[in-house]
């Protein structure tokens, strides 16, 4: 007697899930469109007030993108291991992924209270709040992916270990964490650079 | 050619109105009956479309009503031929309603332009939106009032137009079609009214509790009427000193609290604009409060012992005056000729 | 020997669910048939709540200077209204359908991904929950520095700024108290529903499709379902991102769409009806899908330009973004952008009426069975044309700004999405009635149902034309005895009441029918697509082998041949056929893995509004529990298994 799963075809050979999670960051785009694209529009108001060029530190905010983008080397590093079945390596890279992504999010925390010292507060103006929401929101985005990393290092710890098969497989959590770097980088250009 | 053929529907129109209009007449917020050039021209723009859409509308349900008479199923009726479809008519019928469009496309477009022209001669008045009432100023006579807005029949006037507290939309559909009034933004809309007469005006978008009460009047006057009303409008109103009824009434609206939002100009000036209707003129006005009630005694005296019974949410207190303050600021009121 | 495999006990938080009947079953189900019919009643309770509020609005207007509601009530209840049926009436009733026959339509076992599916339902469950707890939770009132003469009653206490909640009325300051922030909320939390089901259903159709099961051959429901969910996945973003900017706005001292802090009211419209038109679009294409199944069964043809038929719904989905400032003609948008929308809101006049066209070409030359499911597409087709029509009105900029914010436009969507929509949605309520319950609907009470609501729908929605046109403005509390309009609100008033009458008709049809009806045959309608070549009500393997397409409506051409003519010929074999399949599809011949029921769904379902509420409360503890059932029910799913036991 044959069994049949409830998941036999798939019809365009991408795994389901993994079709799953580009249609969900497809929509994450338009997500971070809307933002980016309302931040532009209030950056380019004329109205009287402090500005973000008023308190940043671009200096600082370069070392915490730079960190954030050496998350997505270690991730690919975490994959390749995994690739290749080595699950202590895996652990290793997958640990330090999270660690850059912590970094990064403490980052965020001391530049968001340098420019609550220098008066520049979620309610102050316009720029101030677009400005909060919209980096807020990828900060969010970046500890949701800590988080991930680390069930992911945990579940690794487990006898069994890590397979590209498993419930939370690592391939996933590396598109997301890819992505996110990416629009960071689009941020960092856009909030910061421009 | 175009014209000819909807002046002939035009005709049509009427007897439709007719039809229709048995159970209503005298609306006075009908926006198909047009009393200056651009609702006029906004009419005749619907009118051509309507037609169009009958004419579309007849066909598409006789097809549908000659298809279920036609091919029902009877007792020993053959199986169907099975059409998949037909290359040619898919493209007929696309593009015949694309011609269609594209022929109203083109007086739509005018028109949209036309109406958004400043007309050359136009005088400008400002009408400030307020939670639930309309303020206009007249900025080349430095007149300021409320509720009814008068224009001169002979000449186009511009309304510059923005709202002190939320989105309001202004309507005088005899004369024109709607614009937004937005708080930080300016919007613009033209009137013009063929002859001397009274308009009615609504506030077309939802704007809080009141919406539906914040109305208008708008009243179109003769060259020389207008005129009149100009001068009498820049007339101060004159302390009373005498110890008439109306007197003690000044000094019920001096000391009741009237004092903190509304403005009477000669009696009680003050530096910029106050959050409610400038009274200096009040009885030469035929409606008050955002024009929901006619400018009568009974009616005042309602307004003024409750307001927020008439009005739901307005910003105006209930000031617990007695019966007879109230018959006298009545009387005061009308003074304010 | 049929065997669904047994749960097997397993080390995980709780013991997996394993009830196959009873309450606890449809909690924890993961069966995209239970989901839907749960979808499909709790729609129609929220619909009858709508209807409801419906009746109230139309007693306060059928009389001028009305006192029967205040207008906090009046103003809520409208507000509720829109917001019920679009958001928690129409969209999961067309959820239920996507969800019931979505795999049935494609030959898969379930969706893509069961337990996502359960979840979106159960959030949709705990939205709705939410957004009605403002009756019990909320707070309304008079704008800042406004006097109201009663208190505000419970009826008032619910969101009041329209569901289009244009700003800054919508504000804190115009609108204080709770009440919008349940809106708000409600909305996001329902949003995130949605999202969820579409990123299922697109995937679902990309990637589970049946051996043979080609793009092209795909029913034109199914079609319409995955451009429905596209449409869902691009446009819910933006007004999530929208609401939240709101929901800062009144709860954190922001000022994204208040002038004094430097924002624009104007911009909450743009982004507003950038969501909200093609919102509009995913109210009416599952009833496009519907009529399209429907049309050709009862005419005994294919449909008509089947080809163009799907290419005109992405075509209108992909306009319909393209569009959206035709709800802003008398903003404070510019000339130009009024004539370039007013003209790109012709152009979707154009796919509009292809599918009118074909679907007119689809009934013509048929043999057409007038069954209700028939007379309610009829009717639908009939319906539609006047809201299109009425639409195209609206895109002649000059006469829009007469017509906007009046009931003329009332008229217009009701037609649309009354007349289109919900037609179609009965329309398909009657089609798959005997493929649900295996029962016969009772045909008489099914056409008098019909023929009542056709009445009903054209005495309320039919005058409203007019006193539009005769300057009764939308979203009024009262109207002035001047204004002359009292004779034709009378009308729709009672139009609404005949509304309701059919409505009851309907209720004791489905009861009756479901209970006591008739056995239903196999393949009731001599249908065409394959959800029909399994037995009714549908087995929980759905498909006992997985079935091979070889053709555009597949089961149709198993049964019929077409003779020199072009006419159909029924096959010799057909009828053994039906025997054989019915036979088959009830005893399958391998062993069939189902994904097991579970917990979890619901579980993480439940932290959504508690995160809602505290931020209505203002309560940090709230919060924290609220991300602990998030966290606990994610923590669940992740580790166990969707299916267990190998």
């Amino acid at each position: 007697m044959s069994t049949a799963h409830a998941y036999p075809h798939e019809d365009t050979g991408v795994e389901t899930r993994k079709l799953g999670m580009w249609v969900f960051l497809s929509t994450e785009i338009l997500f971070f469109g809307t933002l980016i694209t309302t931040f532009m529009i209030f950056k380019g108001k004329d109205f009287p007030g402090i500005k973000l060029t008023d308190v940043y530190d671009i200096p600082f905010t370069s070392i915490s993108s730079f960190v954030l983008l050496m998350s997505s080397l270690t991730m690919v590093l975490a994959h390749n291991a995994l690739e290749s079945d080595d699950q202590e390596k895996t652990r290793v890279w997958l640990l330090a992924t999270a660690m850059l992504g912590a970094v990064f999010l403490a980052g965020q925390i001391y530049e968001f209270t340098e420019f609550y010292h220098k008066g520049f507060e979620l309610d102050t103006n316009i720029f101030s709040s677009s400005f909060y929401v919209l980096t807020g929101f990828h900060g969010l985005h970046v500890f949701i992916g800590v988080v991930l990393l680390l069930s992911l290092w945990g579940i690794g710890q487990r006898q069994n270990g890590l397979t590209l098969e498993s419930g939370m497989n690592l391939e996933f959590v590396a598109l997301y964490w890819h992505f996110v770097d990416i629009v960071w980088i689009v941020l960092f250009t856009v909030v910061y650079l421009i | 050619m175009l014209m000819k053929i909807f002046f002939k529907f035009k005709n049509l129109k009427y007897l439709f109105l007719v039809f229709i209009s048995a159970c209503i007449e005298n609306a006075p917020l009908d926006s198909l009956s047009p009393e200056g050039p651009y609702a006029r021209s906004i009419d005749e723009l619907f009118w051509l479309t309507f037609w169009i859409a009958v004419i579309i509308f007849v066909l598409v349900q006789g097809a549908l009503l000659v298809s279920v008479l036609l091919f029902r199923d009877k007792p020993n009726k053959p199986e169907p031929k099975q059409v998949h479809g037909n290359t040619k008519l898919e493209i007929i019928w696309t593009v015949i309603p694309v011609l269609i469009l594209a022929f109203i496309a083109v007086p739509t477009v005018r028109t949209i332009f036309d109406l958004a022209r400043e007309p050359e001669d136009a005088l400008k008045i400002e009408v400030i939106g307020h939670q639930w009432w309309f303020e206009y100023k007249y900025p080349d006579y430095g007149i300021t009032t409320a509720n009814v807005l008068v224009i001169p029949s002979d000449r186009p006037v511009r309304l510059e137009m923005w709202s002190n507290d939320v989105l309001h939309n202004y309507w005088v559909p005899k004369l024109n079609g709607k614009r937004y009034l937005v708080p930080g933004q300016k919007t613009y809309l033209n009137l013009h009214a063929d002859n001397p007469d009274e308009f009615w005006a609504q506030c077309g978008e939802y704007c809080g509790l009141s919406h539906s009460k914040m109305r208008g009047r708008v009243i179109s006057l003769s060259e020389n009427d207008f005129n009149l009303w100009i001068n009498n409008e820049q007339q101060n109103a004159l302390k009373l000193e005498d110890g008439s009824l109306a007197a003690e009434g000044q000094s019920v609206f001096l000391n009741a609290g009237c004092t903190q939002c509304h403005v009477i100009n000669g009696v009680w000036d003050t530096q910029g604009d106050r959050i409610a209707p400038n009274l200096t003129h009040f009885a030469a006005r035929t409606v008050f409060a955002g024009a929901a009630l006619e400018n009568n005694k009974e009616n005042l005296t309602n307004w003024l012992a409750n307001p927020a019974k008439i009005k739901p949410g307005t910003f105006m207190p209930n000031l617990e005056l007695t019966e007879a303050e109230i018959n006298a600021l009545i009387a005061y009121l009308g003074t304010l000729k | 020997m049929t065997k669904i495999l047994e749960p097997k006990k397993q080390n995980s938080i709780f013991r997996r669910p394993s009830s196959e009947t009873g309450i606890w079953s449809w909690i924890t189900t993961v069966d995209h048939k239970k989901i839907g019919i749960m979808y499909g009643y709790a729609a129609f309770f929220f619909l009858l709540i709508g209807g409801l509020e419906a009746l109230v609005l139309r007693i306060q207007l059928s009389q001028p200077d009305n006192n029967f509601l205040s207008a906090a009530e009046y103003n809520a209840m409208f507000t509720m209204h829109g917001t019920t049926m679009i958001f928690l009436a129409i969209m999961p009733i067309s959820a239920a359908f996507f969800n019931y026959l979505l795999p049935l339509q494609i030959g898969a076992r379930d969706v893509a991904f069961p337990r996502l599916n359960a979840l979106s339902f159960w959030i949709f469950i705990f939205g709705g929950i939410f957004l009605y707890s403002t009756f019990i939770f909320g707070t309304a009132g008079a704008p800042e520095g406004g006097y109201l003469d009663e208190e505000v009653s419970w009826l008032g206490s619910a969101p009041n700024g329209g569901w289009f909640g244009y700003q800054p009325n919508a504000g804190l300051k115009y609108s204080p108290g709770t009440a919008m922030d349940f809106w708000a909320l409600g909305l996001q939390i329902l949003g995130i529903a949605s999202l969820i089901s579409a990123f299922n259903f697109i995937t679902t159709i990309i990637n589970m499709r049946t051996k043979g099961m080609r793009f092209m051959r795909m029913p034109v429901f199914t079609w319409m379902t995955f451009a429905v969910s596209f449409l869902l996945a691009f446009s819910l973003p933006i007004i999530a991102i929208a609401l939240f900017y709101v929901t800062f706005d009144r709860n954190f001292g922001t000022s994204f769409f208040l002038v004094e802090g430097g924002g624009d009211p104007v911009l909450w419209q743009h982004l507003f009806w950038l969501f909200g038109h093609p919102e509009v679009y995913i109210l009416i294409l599952p009833a496009f899908g519907i009529v399209s199944e429907v049309l050709p069964t009862f005419s005994r043809k294919p449909l008509f330009g089947y080809a163009a038929i799907v290419f005109a719904g992405f075509g209108i989905a992909f306009i319909g973004f393209g569009v959206w400032a035709h709800h802003m003609f008398a903003s404070s948008i510019s000339t130009v952008a009024q004539a370039g929308f007013g003209l790109s809101t012709m152009v979707i006049a154009v796919p509009t009426g292809v599918k009118i066209f074909n679907w007119l070409g689809t009934i013509w030359g048929g043999k057409l069975k007038l069954n209700t499911p028939m007379l309610f597409s009829l009717g639908f087709i009939g319906m539609f044309v006047i809201g299109g029509l009425s639409g195209v009105t609206h895109s002649i900029v000059p006469a829009d700004t007469q017509q906007t914010d009046t009931y003329y436009i009332v008229a217009h969507f009701h037609y649309v999405l009354f007349g289109g929509a919900m037609f179609g949605i009965f329309s398909g309520l009657y089609y798959w009635f005997p493929k649900v319950w295996g029962k016969m609907y009772n045909e008489t009470l099914g056409k008098i149902h019909f023929w009542l609501m056709l009445i009903g729908f054209n005495l309320t929605f039919g005058p409203m034309h007019w006193l539009g046109l005769q300057g009764q403005v939308r979203r009024t509390w009262v109207y002035a005895k001047e204004t002359n309009l009292q004779f034709w609100n009378v009308i729709v008033t009672i139009g609404a009441f005949i509304i309701a009458l059919s409505i009851v008709v309907f209720m004791i049809n489905w009861i009756f029918s479901k209970r006591n009806g008739e056995k239903a045959p196999f393949d009731p309608w001599d249908a065409r697509t394959i959800e029909w070549s399994i037995p009714s009500p549908t087995p929980v393997w759905n498909f006992s082998t997985a079935p091979n397409v070889k053709s555009l409506d597949d089961f149709w051409h198993s049964k019929y041949d077409e003779d020199e003519e072009g006419r159909a010929v029924r096959k010799p074999t057909a009828d053994q056929l039906l025997i054989d399949l019915e036979e088959d599809g009830l005893n399958p011949k391998e062993e069939i893995i189902l994904p097991n029921p579970s917990y979890f769904p619901i579980v993480l379902a439940s932290g959504l509004p508690l995160l809602g509420y505290a931020v209505i409360f203002k309560s940090i503890a709230l919060a924290v529990v609220g991300v602990i059932l998030i966290l606990s029910g994610s923590f669940g799913w992740g580790t166990e298994p969707l299916e267990e036991g190998h």
